[in-house]
């Protein structure tokens, strides 16, 4: 029997959400806030496999306490087992910190064959945990995932999207993938699944229950990128039209850029 | 791929003289109507041409080859292609006017006309003469915020209303499918949509209208009060008149502020019956759903090839889609478990959540375009509209599966169960033309005659433009349309407004 793990994370419920300039932080106050759309994306794909080849679905989840609501989400879709790793000493954790942690979590859980992750997040949109989590657990992943060719007991076989080309890539289990949007269409909740979970539990993973206590390697202090400003990109988009041949428009180019570089308003 | 000239046989009344005649605007046909009808139209001059080009800038003014053939027809042109004599873009109320007065002295008639999305030939120019364009008029002349209200011009697109308040935390409540529609046009027909059952139609946000007469003289109706007992209600009379009473030029509209979140349920059930049957239990619940939208897979998967996406879900016949919304999901999703065990207990297979953006999408897009996905399906189609009593609906959707059985043609429905509203599409595939109409003809008498025996109309939202006229008729009866005919005489004594239309 094939055990599925997939990683999820609650990300703000809509795409409008503001940033405030001053302190950085993303305005949260009055958002609703749902799974992130990649990883129902996930989901689906381990439903397709376990519809096909049968299988045991696990979803992890990393956040504060109100991230259960994702998990109940994923019952509602057919996930068979939840964990929500939650603890204070995790907040402010960047994508390195939050891989370990979830390397960490997934350790106390269990073994799995397959884990998939959302090719990203729509919140912090860097698409580095689910690579960094693979690096951990010292097995092979593949990114961008389009498609899977075929599934079966000992082996995956997958479409990588290159953007440019197309790579198939054929893993044996234990592995990660990474999927992208419109790999499958997402299935809707279940009320009726809503009904029949009601009671049951969502696991929960603190900081006491991992295998390494220091403290050091968790949230804000385990985390290797330091944020010294946040802001939202500009909305207004400049267009410049330019005239010239190719060496003059190079040039052109290449000053431009250096402006923006020396951009006081960029983060070093 | 269309026989233009299909309507005729179907019609079987004034138009018939058209007969293999879809771009008229000349000639004998054309006068053989003007007599039928009583009115005799001028035929439009170079003398004209030029009297209008003076009054409007001349690069406004088309005719004859410059006019686009878009312009002869809506989105039915199975009703028959009919060409304009001319073709202006009005660009104000002073310019409307002056038209007006001009067509009035010289007795041409003016067919006032949006993007042209109407599916019963009511903005097509079917005597000729003026087809005055309004899509120039699309802008927004205020927004007052204190009293929650918007006038806008008559060429404004619904899809860029729907923007335009919706980025102040506003909305504009009626929600017809058609998004590229001018708000001018949904006036002027009346329009439904979606959320009808919870906030009403058009009508129902319409506060006041700047309209030219026939004869160009403008006339303000309504205001911005909430209240009104002042007499009969002019306004009224205007909406929903299809061009006919007079011409658009501005719009005052009620807004309402905007409902913070919005749940989808989409229910599938085993077969038709028990999706329909679900519905007078859900009305008599008390509960409020915005929408309550009927399907089939067949159109759910029309949709999915039309548009290149796939549906969350169609593993089942039927499927019931609802949509609640309100301040918080917390308060929705009071509302919504009581209507979804209802359902449950209706025998629905289960009950789809849709609380996301993405999920809402991936919904209410393949909704949107049933119409065109079934129009691509086919070689050619014919539709009604009807609306009936809410707790009749599923006898009449049943009595349309009866007729498909019956007439071996391919039927498609869906609509919006929440308000008795039913769009029919017959298709006419790989039938030829003579049986095509003959089935037509049959089908398109027993769908009125069952929608008119259940205390039904003849339409629900679309309006009756030139190609409903008979079943209006038959459902309305003499008096009524009597009284329709005097009081368009009274706006329009000479008929050069929209003629041949509503009530000719």
């Amino acid at each position: 029997m094939l055990n599925i793990l997939v990683c999820i994370k609650q990300v703000p419920g809509t795409s409008k959400v503001e940033v405030d300039e001053k302190t950085g932080v993303l305005k949260r106050a009055g958002v609703e806030s749902k799974m992130n759309p990649y990883d129902l994306y996930a989901i689906e794909t381990a439903l397709w496999i376990k519809e096909k080849i049968g299988g045991k679905i696990t979803a992890v989840t990393m956040g504060p306490p109100q991230a259960e609501s994702i998990i109940r989400e994923s019952y509602m879709l057919g996930v068979d087992e939840g964990y929500l790793i939650t603890d204070r000493r995790f907040a402010g954790a960047d994508v390195l910190a939050t891989a370990y942690t979830l390397y960490m979590g997934i350790k106390t859980i269990g073994e799995f064959d397959l884990i998939i992750c959302g090719k990203q997040t729509t919140d912090g949109d860097t698409g580095q945990v689910g690579p960094a989590l693979a690096e951990y657990l010292n097995i092979p992943h593949v990114t961008w995932v389009k498609s899977i060719e075929k599934a079966d007991e000992k082996n995956i076989i997958v479409e990588q999207d290159m953007a440019e080309s197309t790579a198939i890539v054929k893993l044996s289990y234990p592995c990660l993938i990474t999927v992208d949007k419109d790999i499958m269409q997402p299935r809707l909740p279940s009320y009726r699944k809503k009904l029949k979970t009601k009671n049951k539990p969502v696991q929960i993973i603190t900081f006491e229950d991992l295998a390494d206590n220091n403290e050091n390697n968790y949230g804000l202090s385990g985390s290797a990128t330091k944020v010294e400003r946040i802001f939202p990109p500009e909305t207004n988009v400049k267009q410049v039209m330019m005239e010239g041949n190719p060496e003059e428009l190079a040039e052109n180019i290449l000053d431009i850029l250096k402006q923006i570089i020396q951009d006081p308003n960029l983060p070093r | 791929m269309f026989d233009n000239s299909f309507p005729n046989s179907i019609l079987n009344n004034n138009i018939s003289s058209l007969k293999n005649s879809p771009f008229m605007c000349n000639g004998d046909n054309f006068s053989a109507v003007a007599e039928k009808t009583g009115h005799k139209y001028k035929q439009i001059t170079e003398d004209d041409i030029e009297n209008l080009k003076k009054i409007c800038s001349s690069d406004r003014v088309y005719a004859r080859e410059g006019i686009n053939e878009d312009y002869t027809h809506d989105e039915m042109p199975e009703y028959g292609k009919f060409a304009p004599e001319v073709v202006i873009e009005a660009i104000s109320t002073d310019e409307i006017s002056k038209i007006m007065r001009y067509a009035y002295e010289n007795n041409i008639p003016v067919t006032p006309r949006g993007s042209g999305t109407g599916l019963c030939g009511g903005s097509v120019a079917i005597h000729g003469g003026i087809l005055l364009s309004l899509v120039r008029m699309n802008k927004v002349l205020e927004f007052d915020e204190e009293n929650l209200t918007i006038t806008v011009e008559p060429g404004l697109l619904l899809m860029d209303l729907i923007k335009i308040v919706s980025e102040r935390g506003l909305m504009y409540p009626p929600d017809p499918g058609e998004k590229s529609a001018t708000i001018g046009g949904n006036v002027m027909t009346n329009a439904g949509g979606m959320r009808a059952v919870k906030y009403g139609v058009t009508r129902d946000y319409v506060l006041a209208l700047t309209v030219v007469l026939a004869n160009g003289e403008v006339l303000k109706v309504g205001g911005k009060v909430v209240k009104n007992s002042s007499g009969y209600s002019l306004k009224d009379l205007l909406i929903g008149s299809e061009g006919t009473l007079g011409i658009v030029t501005e719009i005052t509209l009620k807004l309402i502020p905007a409902p913070k979140k919005v749940v989808s349920l989409l229910v599938p059930f085993e077969n038709l019956d028990a999706c329909i049957e679900t519905v007078p239990k859900i009305i008599k619940s008390k509960a409020v759903p915005t929408a309550i939208e009927f399907m089939q897979r067949e159109v759910i998967e029309a949709a999915e090839i039309y548009l290149g996406k796939k549906f969350p879900d169609k593993s089942s016949d039927a499927y019931l889609l609802l949509t609640f919304d309100g301040n918080s999901v917390k308060e929705i999703e009071e509302i919504y478990e009581n209507v979804a065990n209802i359902c449950l207990e209706a025998g629905a297979v289960d009950v789809f959540i849709s609380d996301t953006e993405e999920r809402q999408e991936s919904i209410w897009s393949a909704r949107g375009a049933f119409l065109e996905a079934i129009k691509s399906s086919t070689t050619g189609m014919d539709e009604c509209d009807v609306v009936v009593p809410r707790n009749k609906i599923a006898e009449y959707v049943k009595y349309v599966n009866k007729l498909e059985k019956e007439h071996g043609l391919r039927i498609r429905t869906f609509g919006h169960a929440g308000d008795g509203n039913i769009h029919v599409y017959l298709c006419k595939d790989e039938l030829t033309d003579d049986i095509w109409k003959e089935k037509c003809s049959r089908i398109m008498k027993a769908l009125y005659d069952k929608a008119i025996e259940l205390g039904g109309q003849v339409s629900g939202e679309h309006g009756i433009g030139h190609s409903k006229i008979p079943y209006l008729k038959e459902s309305i009866g003499d008096t009524a349309m009597s009284l329709m005919q005097g009081i368009k005489k009274v706006f329009d004594p000479k008929g050069i407004l929209n003629p041949g239309k509503v009530c000719r």
